[in-house]
């Protein structure tokens, strides 16, 4: 009897908690898409809002998408031959490097964007065009894709990989391209993942860095939430989960393939 | 060439992109924090200018109580979720963990819907008490933001940590006679004490240094980041604003490193 009670109490508590989180959403999830949420639901349901949306902001939504795939190109680009480099050397160098790149994950977003302004607000076409946006997401991304590359060199023993395929007589590069790559594929798409949606919601270092004509998606939002009526704003959130929910899934799906590969290891 | 060669070589493109986008502005950072007349006491100022002091005193307290509220709320749904297996758990734990991907402003629009002008707290205690209870706006309200954003992260955190649990210890513990609450507060507690070091730590670094919350909710609420942003945009006081958020990084920095010493593993903050 006694376990029970407490079995109930937690059990509402934790309902509770979910309550709380998701509420908010569904209302806004309702609120972008009835007539007057003032009069609530009762007032009609509508697509008049998104389509608001679609007229007055569907450029940041473009530009959300450029701005998190070039960033995404650039820290592929950048954190694999990183992440490589940085397993294979091992050693004090390579943490201490690993740790000044986890940097910006603990530095306010609002300090380095000030950082970024300070030193490149002088250059005015870098400072103006969407590439100064990207450059401050890669910092903010940069070290997950490398974390998440690195902790699949320690899953799949990429040193015993490495070795026979440099005793068959392969080049560092080929052994790279041929060996390294493909083998780090989940960790790849595990860190891709995780780079275009930081980068699609990013905001603290983005409303520092954008111009009028360079804003995003989260910036947009803002924008929304403090000058256009409820509906609106809803309705824009609303675009924002739509493009954000199957990321979520898919990450969650993989991050549960994952463990059950990891498992059977 | 050899593989040492060939190692240097893929650090390079990291090495640039790292110095130029990261490190020289952060040195331009701490430089320009020095910059003004006051020089090197600006960074100071963040302590002994009653204004800037009251603000970071506020926002310390901000984070503690969101940090403490937020740990005790994944406690027990972490320790729940983790121990019991009833239909529509998954449910719930997809519930619980969805707002993970929430941006700052969408978390303060949340908030708005939740307890703003057209809100819902406000509709229910308007038939309830004659009057509308708005606090979206206000300190409060950024509470509750900094609650919505966290508690997802912290939950999952203290359920991994629960899932590791050695299950023999507390069977050990009963065996010799320990009720429930010894269990929980002499084997479970300190069991999970990393987790709860290293998921505190961030959730006060994040509550420290968020900003998005913070700038849908109101650009008047006191925190330091809304500091930062009025000193640079409003009042043009670049050299403050810099030596302000130097301070900033460095308090939320320490708190993550102190926390690791603690726990033992790689820990961020996030927002």
């Amino acid at each position: 009897m006694r376990n029970r009670l407490i079995f109930a109490g937690q059990f509402a508590f934790t309902l509770a908690v979910a309550a709380f989180l998701i509420v908010p959403a569904i209302l806004s999830m309702v609120a972008g898409v009835t007539a007057n949420y003032f009069r609530g639901v009762r007032s009609g349901l509508t697509l008049q809002w998104v389509m608001q949306v679609w007229e007055l902001y569907a450029d940041t939504i473009a530009r959300s998408f450029v701005v998190a795939l070039a960033t995404l190109g650039v820290t592929l680009l950048v954190g694999i031959p990183a992440a490589y480099a940085l397993y294979v050397r091992g050693g004090r160098l390579s943490r201490a490097i690993e740790e000044i790149i986890t940097l910006p994950l603990a530095i306010p977003g609002l300090a380095i964007a000030l950082a970024l302004l300070l030193t490149y607000g002088g250059f005015s076409n870098f400072r103006r065009s969407w590439l100064f946006i990207v450059a401050g997401h890669v910092v903010f991304t940069l070290p997950f894709m490398v974390r998440s590359v690195m902790a699949v060199f320690s899953l799949i023993d990429v040193k015993t990989l490495d070795e026979s395929a440099s005793s068959l007589g392969a080049s560092p590069w080929r052994r790279f391209r041929d060996v390294i790559v493909p083998n780090a594929r989940s960790g790849i798409l595990a860190g891709s993942l995780m780079v275009v949606t930081l980068s699609l919601g990013e905001f603290n270092l983005t409303w520092m860095l954008h111009t009028p004509l360079t804003k995003t998606l989260p910036v947009g939002l803002a924008d929304s939430y403090a000058s256009m009526r409820l509906e609106v704003a809803s309705a824009y959130t609303l675009v924002f989960f739509v493009m954000i929910i199957p990321l979520l899934v898919v990450m969650q799906l993989f991050a549960d393939g994952e463990g059950r590969q990891v498992a059977r290891r | 060439m050899t593989l040492k060669a060939f190692a240097r070589l893929c650090l390079l493109p990291l090495a640039v992109v790292a110095i130029a986008f990261f490190l020289l502005p952060m040195v331009r950072l701490v430089i320009t924090g020095a910059s003004s007349d006051m020089g090197l006491s600006a960074y100071t100022a963040i302590v002994f200018e009653p204004r800037y002091r009251a603000t970071l005193i506020n926002t310390l307290l901000l984070a503690a109580a969101t940090t403490t509220a937020t740990l005790l709320i994944a406690f027990i749904t972490g320790l729940f979720l983790q121990r019991h297996r009833f239909p529509g758990r998954a449910v719930l734990v997809a519930m619980l963990t969805f707002p993970l991907a929430f941006p700052g402003v969408v978390v303060g629009f949340m908030i708005i819907l939740l307890a703003g002008r057209q809100g819902l707290i406000g509709d229910v205690t308007l038939p309830l008490f004659g009057e509308k209870l708005v606090f979206a706006y206000s300190i409060e309200g950024l509470f509750l933001g900094y609650l919505y954003f966290s508690i997802p992260r912290v939950i999952l955190t203290i359920m991994a940590a629960v899932e590791k649990l050695d299950p023999s210890l507390e069977e050990a513990a009963r065996a010799l006679g320990a009720g429930p609450w010894a269990i929980h507060r002499d084997v479970i507690l300190p069991a999970l004490g990393p987790a709860i070091v290293a998921s505190g730590a961030i959730a006060f670094a994040t509550a420290m240094g968020a900003f998005g919350t913070a700038f849908t909710l109101a650009t008047n609420i006191d925190v330091l980041p809304m500091l930062i942003y009025t000193e640079f945009t409003l009042s043009a006081n670049i050299a403050m604003a810099a030596a302000l958020s130097v301070g900033l990084g460095l308090v939320a920095w320490g708190i993550l490193v102190l926390a690791r010493s603690f726990s033992g593993s790689t820990i961020a903050a996030a927002g």
